[in-house]
């Protein structure tokens, strides 16, 4: 794929994921969402420069924070907004919500709304695709909070031990829920400290989604040459509050300046204007694209309002194989 | 063909069998393939298979749970080991939060095809923290299946049927079972299950024991049947999901029913099955269900202390008499269990 193409794709996934969640915080008020929302706003270009270097067949495990995660890996707006809805045409029937999205037919290995807790499992995962030989490959995304947890330090050293083929990518936003890493590390630099296991480092503080699409693939190659597992440290600015659709810059634990900052590297707008001024793409294809991506858009929101909700036995089903 | 091996022999059999025919079957945990080999129970395993199928791990309880998840949600089928449950209690998050329930929140997408071995029972003063039961624990979680077996036969075939389950099973051994022989099928088998099991038939009274209780069970049944008492023991092998037609129609034929615990009282599994009777032999029974279980404390190192914080034969043979309206029967002519004999059965 040519370089014009390649950043044409990360647009339309980059504007995918935005645009979803702004139609999110455009009806979440009307209080038929009944999910709590966790939003990625902000993280886009690690989520989408990470899977769009993945195979459609390599996995990925996230967090309750994956809405975007989710969008780039598998373009299906029409589950997204019917498990927001919680009907009956979503794979999970309102089961998960916001805050559990699966979609294993894509690549989607799930989520978890506690800490760190789904990173041993893609070990595992990791682990059996090894054992089974089919060249999968696993990506783990988990915030800064994360690394607080035990459950980050055993599943990195069971990786580096057993040399899994995996990519853990810590999203660090610089909060957990609302505490900085200032007051929660006894230690400087997490890329520091994970290097001292066996295992690839990278690190990037980028809001360029192609500066992540090329880290990713470097991560892969060092995965395939070294034969370690590889932990990218890559840096966000969470824009809306730690729950909610709302931003919280009159809370007092961080300020609508640093946010401005942020904001001037937007990754959707950034995007868009290499689009523009780097790959000479005319403002009236770009427009094009977004106005495909919008309707795409609306009509799942139309599709999974009108939708039924499960039937009350649906509770019972799935609890056992 | 059967012959007689011992429980801990049958455990082993089934996973040599099931790794045998199955390539997704693997088995690790601490100390999985050390020189002990969890009491034996893993012989053989790594020399067979090898490294990549049988391994020890790093001291990560939590973790190695999660990865057993996430290597069954892509298709193997692990088997962890545990050498005492309460190591396992580390594990409780991915337990509660993440293995029960993957499958529900994966639209029934994924399955997860995974047996956790965790080894209880009491010992050379194992103390408070070698010593608990906790399957009530697991078993109050849905999503889960717990399953104790009790004699060889049941450890071979439940063994095999719980690694074949595309579900996750624990899988709960008491250690003095370990030592009793009973004839088992050289082959291949499989006990379902959920299936109760009566080890003796009786009339008088309904015993519903678990895992070691049960051979507390048969000794104070075979004590009382000199007095002409006919106990009838029902071993309910699988407790999540529970299965409770052998009991019900068991206490529905006697009108009487015990249980007998591995485990504390309050909460317990005995709460369960004492509501489940109550609820569905009302009408039958002829006096309240009555339940034997630990002493509520933690369990003490010293062994006369110990002796006082567990139920044995005695405190069945007690609770029956009582429930009868017999006088006590003398007992200073008895042998029962202590670790100093060790148990090799017969079932």
């Amino acid at each position: 794929m040519d370089t014009r193409e390649l950043n044409l794709e990360l647009y339309r996934k980059l504007y995918l994921a935005r645009r979803a969640e702004e139609k999110i915080r455009e009806h979440y008020g009307e209080n038929e969402m009944k999910t709590p929302m966790h939003m990625s706003m902000g993280e886009e270009a690690i989520a989408v420069g990470v899977c769009h270097a993945l195979k459609a067949e390599d996995q990925v495990f996230g967090t309750y924070r994956s809405h975007a995660i989710y969008l780039a890996k598998t373009l299906n707006t029409d589950d997204f907004f019917a498990e927001m809805y919680g009907k009956d045409i979503a794979l999970l029937k309102g089961k998960g919500g916001s805050m559990h999205m699966c979609a294993p037919d894509h690549g989607f290995m799930g989520t978890s709304a506690i800490v760190a807790s789904a990173i041993p499992v893609a070990v595992g995962a990791s682990f059996a695709n090894r054992q089974r030989g089919n060249g999968k490959l696993v990506a783990v995304f988990f915030g800064d909070g994360a690394v607080d947890e035990g459950a980050f330090w055993e599943s990195l050293n069971v990786a580096c031990l057993m040399k899994l083929p995996i990519i853990l990518v810590c999203e660090d936003n610089g909060l957990a829920v609302h505490t900085p890493t200032s007051k929660r590390r006894g230690y400087t630099s997490i890329s520091g400290v994970v290097a001292e296991f066996n295992c690839n480092v990278l690190e990037e503080n980028t809001t360029d989604v192609e500066v992540i699409y090329k880290l990713t693939h470097k991560a892969i190659d060092l995965i395939k040459t070294t034969g370690m597992p590889c932990f990218m440290h890559l840096r966000y600015y969470r824009y809306l509050e730690h729950v909610g659709v709302n931003e919280d810059f009159d809370a007092g634990y961080r300020s609508r300046y640093e946010f401005e900052e942020w904001y001037k590297r937007d990754p959707v707008k950034l995007q868009r204007e290499k689009l523009l001024h780097r790959y000479s793409i005319k403002e009236d294809e770009v427009t094009r694209i977004e106005k495909e991506i919008d309707s795409q858009i609306e009509k799942s929101v139309i599709v999974a309002k009108q939708a039924p909700f499960a039937e009350c036995s649906e509770l019972y089903r799935g609890v056992f194989a | 063909m059967t012959r007689k091996i011992s429980y801990c022999e049958a455990l082993n059999e089934a996973m040599a069998q099931e790794m045998g025919r199955d390539s997704s079957v693997f088995v690790y945990g601490i100390g999985v393939p050390d020189h002990k080999r969890v009491f034996g129970s893993t012989a053989g395993l790594v020399e067979k298979f090898g490294p990549e199928r049988c391994f020890d791990t790093p001291l990560c309880e939590d973790s190695m749970t999660g990865f057993g998840l996430g290597a069954a949600i892509n298709g193997m089928r692990p088997i962890h080991v545990h050498i005492r449950v309460d190591f396992l209690l580390l594990a409780m998050n991915q337990l509660a939060n993440m293995v029960s329930s993957y499958r529900y929140v994966s639209g029934g997408k994924l399955s997860v095809p995974m047996v956790i071995r965790a080894v209880i029972g009491r010992g050379w003063g194992q103390g408070f923290q070698h010593s608990k039961s906790m399957y009530s624990v697991f078993a109050h979680i849905p999503g889960l299946k717990v399953v104790l077996p009790t004699t060889p036969r049941d450890a071979k075939g439940l063994l095999i049927s719980a690694i074949r389950d595309d579900n996750p099973v624990l899988f709960i051994e008491h250690r003095w079972l370990y030592w009793q022989e009973a004839e088992v099928p050289a082959e291949p088998f499989t006990i379902p299950l959920g299936e109760a099991n009566t080890l003796l038939e009786g009339t008088d009274v309904t015993v519903v024991a678990t895992s070691w209780m049960n051979v507390e069970a048969l000794k104070a049944a075979e004590i009382l049947s000199r007095r002409g008492v006919s106990v009838e023991i029902v071993d309910p092998r699988t407790i999540a999901p529970l299965n409770d037609n052998l009991i019900i129609s068991s206490v529905e034929k006697t009108g009487l029913c015990i249980v007998a615990d591995n485990d504390w009282l309050h909460c317990g599994f005995s709460a369960e099955v004492a509501a489940r009777v109550s609820e569905k032999c009302f009408g039958k029974l002829r006096q309240p269900v009555y339940r034997i279980g630990f002493a509520s404390t933690p369990c003490p190192t010293v062994r006369n202390l110990e002796n006082e914080f567990y139920p044995s034969a005695i405190t069945i043979i007690r609770a029956i008499e009582k429930m009868l309206r017999l006088g006590p029967t003398d007992l200073s002519k008895e042998e029962f269990y202590s670790h100093e004999k060790r148990f090799k059965g017969p079932f």
